[in-house]
């Protein structure tokens, strides 16, 4: 690609480039001057401000050949790489090029470790110790930020170990979870429903997980959820899986369980997204990713329900 | 107008050196508290106008262009007068250049802390206060070189070439870097876009360095250095050469600051070799200083003003190696984005514009008030030794930090995959942010002791301005 709008600024930067760092050199050359040996050090004989006198004292030797070596430096070093222009340099080197082989000579190395798992299956691969590491490896540099470095979340991240899942916890769904992202959008019910419909609705939902609710409203919620919530939630509230639709049975919140909470999802709704990985991270990382994060939940038997979120806003 | 009763305008040196100590109070303070919030990340309880994003660039504003600019402005005052033997020109141009820059000052601690920033690093101030920085700039280089054309003196001193050179340079650096289209009062969009904006924000961002924490200061080195030492100047041929190079060389620097981004590769090559033709000019100003003082070497071990040049030069020549060697490709692979970055500014910052500064400001603010020397004598070597250690304190650690954080965030494992989490080079880093914190606690308390010495030194004293001496040839 060539970064320059015409030909003329091509040369026009590598011919300044060049008569600069010569322009050093030529203005070291001229004022270098030698002195005669045993000779007497004057001042220049001017005097400012009383007292302030100037010696006339030689550039020292060494200072000049240092200044010397980075000028040879300079050039040889715009022989050898990109820096005149479109002038690639002899060794062809570019910085697109050093990254790109750099990754190259990693993948070459780690490709048969990832052949080997890529080959079996999820639930084999989380069985297996090694597998495991690099699994943990993998999570810890691109899940932990947002999943937590236990995998058990935080307000409006989902817990990865406890079981409970939005988008379902098989490993082809977890492999599509990490790979395309997800986007978990309820929509906002407040202007529909009003303060006290939203109310209402809230302590309906307060019910269904057995927690303390007022059971005048709960009738009167559960109305207004049937006109508004089952169509994603379920008739039951045990909620969708395609969709992304929490179960609102389980103890298990998201956002929260207190009544604030809860007015404040159905009022305002909630936007959720877990980004896509699939161009970042490739499918053999993915694999090892998703069996890492099953296993959490599946690996001998150790399933544990109810995780740090399950505790209840407020108390 | 007789010139017996003539005397140098020390009015306007005086407001700037009394300044030079205040604000270098206020930035350093900010300094110590964001190094704190490090620490501790919700000190400020989540306070946004106290939020290290903002409180960040207030301390950067403040040191580079309260601290380190009224301290040139003083400076550059008090020697063009003093090596030109005239009055400054225009005086309420420069009564205007005070105040001017301390409505510049406090227009700045206000604007940033509420969030008001056009988010280019050394230029977050919004439109309207650049505008006044262009006015007070265009009134200092008006007093500044009115005063060389009425000079009594037949030669220009190469004090003054410097003070030239960064008062032309700045202006041009500030108003290129400001062009921006306003919106409302308070909000602009910078005119380039992209890689374009990245690359004219860092010609500006070095040539800050270069010419604003650089030539000004050398302007200082040149005159205080062979003032205090009693000595002439090692060499007239060295300082020619050493400028001219310098000057030049500086203007190709900025693209070091955008190795492995979006900059095109050669002009990152081109930032590298002139960043380390740079070097050989810069050790010039070095050389020039350290050997004016050859043949008077005794006086470093009583002199506590000799002591701080001195050491702010060795200083200088320490950061503009490690300058150069950060600026090749494969070290800045390393030390890019690294608290190593923040060590090589601080070694510049604190040691060389900090330490240079406050030697001036010892010699200046005696003379102010017509005497020759600080209130004590005892409290300058103390606030020396306070801040030497303060400094070796805070450079050490970031260089530690920064190699280490270099080195865990490129460390892979033979799986691919990386062996440390960002978090974990954090914890790594947390005994070092304490020691920072430590020597800007100490450097601070500096300043402190300073205040008081200074206090204390003009407490119950007369301003007094002395009379231009008649200029006499000199026959050499």
């Amino acid at each position: 690609m060539n970064d320059f709008t015409s030909g003329f600024w091509e040369i026009y930067i590598a011919v300044l480039t060049v008569v600069s760092i010569i322009a050093c050199a030529v203005l070291l050359k001229a004022q270098t001057v030698k002195r005669p040996r045993g000779a007497k050090v004057e001042t220049t004989g001017h005097v400012w401000d009383e007292d302030l006198r100037e010696w006339n004292n030689p550039l020292p030797r060494w200072w000049v050949w240092l200044f010397y070596i980075t000028v040879v430096f300079a050039l040889v070093y715009l022989v050898l790489y990109p820096g005149l222009g479109v002038y690639a340099g002899a060794y062809k080197w570019t910085s697109t090029g050093q990254y790109e082989a750099e990754v190259a000579r990693v993948e070459e190395r780690i490709g048969p470790i990832y052949a080997k798992f890529t080959a079996q299956d999820v639930k084999t691969v989380a069985a297996d110790p090694a597998a495991r590491a690099i699994g943990q490896n993998l999570y810890l540099n691109y899940c932990a930020q947002c999943h937590a470095t236990d995998a058990r979340g935080s307000r409006g991240f989902p817990n990865l170990a406890d079981g409970d899942w939005l988008w379902g916890g098989d490993p082809e769904a977890i492999k599509a979870s990490i790979a395309n992202g997800r986007n978990g959008v309820m929509p906002p019910f407040g202007p529909a429903l009003g303060a006290e419909g939203t109310k209402d609705a809230a302590h309906y939902v307060m019910s269904l997980s057995g927690l303390p609710s007022d059971s005048i409203r709960v009738a009167r919620g559960k109305e207004k959820f049937e006109q508004n919530c089952v169509a994603c939630h379920g008739p039951a509230g045990k909620g969708n899986q395609q969709l992304g639709a929490p179960d609102l049975t389980d103890k298990i919140w998201l956002y929260g369980a207190g009544e604030p909470t809860i007015i404040e999802t159905i009022a305002n709704g909630r936007n959720n997204v877990m980004p896509a990985w699939q161009e970042r991270l490739g499918d053999a990382k993915i694999h090892m990713l998703a069996a890492y994060v099953w296993g959490l939940s599946n690996r001998g038997g150790t399933r544990q329900a109810g995780g740090p979120d399950v505790v209840a806003e407020g108390k | 107008m007789s010139t017996a009763a003539e005397t140098y305008n020390y009015q306007v040196v005086r407001q700037f050196a009394i300044v030079t100590v205040i604000w270098g109070i206020v930035g350093m303070l900010v300094g110590v508290i964001i190094a704190t919030q490090l620490i501790f990340p919700d000190l400020t309880h989540g306070i946004a106008w106290l939020s290290y994003g903002r409180l960040r660039p207030l301390h950067t504003n403040a040191v580079i262009f309260a601290f380190g600019g009224s301290a040139l402005f003083a400076t550059s005052y008090y020697v063009v007068q003093r090596t030109c033997q005239a009055r400054l020109f225009a005086g309420p141009l420069a009564a205007f250049t005070f105040w001017g820059w301390q409505a510049v000052i406090v227009l700045a601690a206000v604007t940033l802390p509420l969030g008001i920033t056009t988010s280019h690093e050394y230029a977050e101030l919004e439109w309207p206060i650049d505008v006044l920085i262009t006015l007070v700039w265009v009134a200092y280089a008006v007093v500044f070189f009115g005063t060389i054309a009425k000079r009594k003196t037949p030669h220009i001193y190469v004090a003054n070439w410097f003070f030239g050179a960064f008062i032309l340079t700045v202006a041009l650096l500030h108003v290129v870097n400001s062009a921006q289209i306003p919106v409302t009062w308070w909000k602009s969009y910078y005119v380039y876009a992209g890689v374009q904006d990245a690359m004219v924000q860092w010609w500006y961002g070095h040539n800050a360095v270069g010419f604003f924490l650089t030539a000004g200061f050398l302007g200082m080195m040149y005159y205080f250095v062979p003032k205090q030492a009693g000595r002439p100047i090692y060499s007239y041929r060295l300082s020619v050469v050493h400028f001219w190079a310098l000057i030049f060389t500086y203007m190709w620097a900025g693209p070091h600051h955008l190795h492995y981004t979006a900059l095109p590769d050669w002009a990152q090559s081109i930032g590298m070799i002139f960043s380390l033709i740079l070097l050989a000019p810069s050790w010039g100003g070095m050389i020039n200083g350290i050997m004016t003082l050859s043949g008077a070497w005794h006086k470093l071990r009583t002199d506590p003003l000799l002591k701080f040049m001195i050491v702010s030069l060795s200083f200088y020549g320490m950061s503009t190696f490690e300058g150069p060697m950060m600026s090749i490709k494969t070290v800045n692979a390393l030390s890019h984005y690294t608290d190593w970055t923040i060590g090589h500014v601080h070694s510049g910052a604190l040691g060389w514009v900090g330490m240079i500064s406050i030697g001036c400001i010892y010699y200046l603010i005696p003379r102010m008030f017509g005497r020759t020397e600080m209130h004590s004598v005892g409290l300058v070597t103390l606030h020396f030794w306070v801040a030497t250690i303060g400094i070796v304190l805070y450079i050490a650690a970031m260089w530690i930090a920064g190699v280490t954080q270099g080195l865990m965030w490129r460390a892979v494992n033979p799986d691919g995959t990386l062996t440390y989490t960002f978090v974990e080079s954090t914890r790594a880093s947390m005994p070092f942010y304490w020691i920072r914190l430590g020597g800007g606690l100490l450097y601070l308390s500096g300043m402190l002791i300073m205040a008081y010495n200074v206090w204390k030194t003009i407490a119950g004293r007369k301003a007094t301005d002395a009379p231009i001496p008649a200029y006499a040839p000199a026959h050499a």
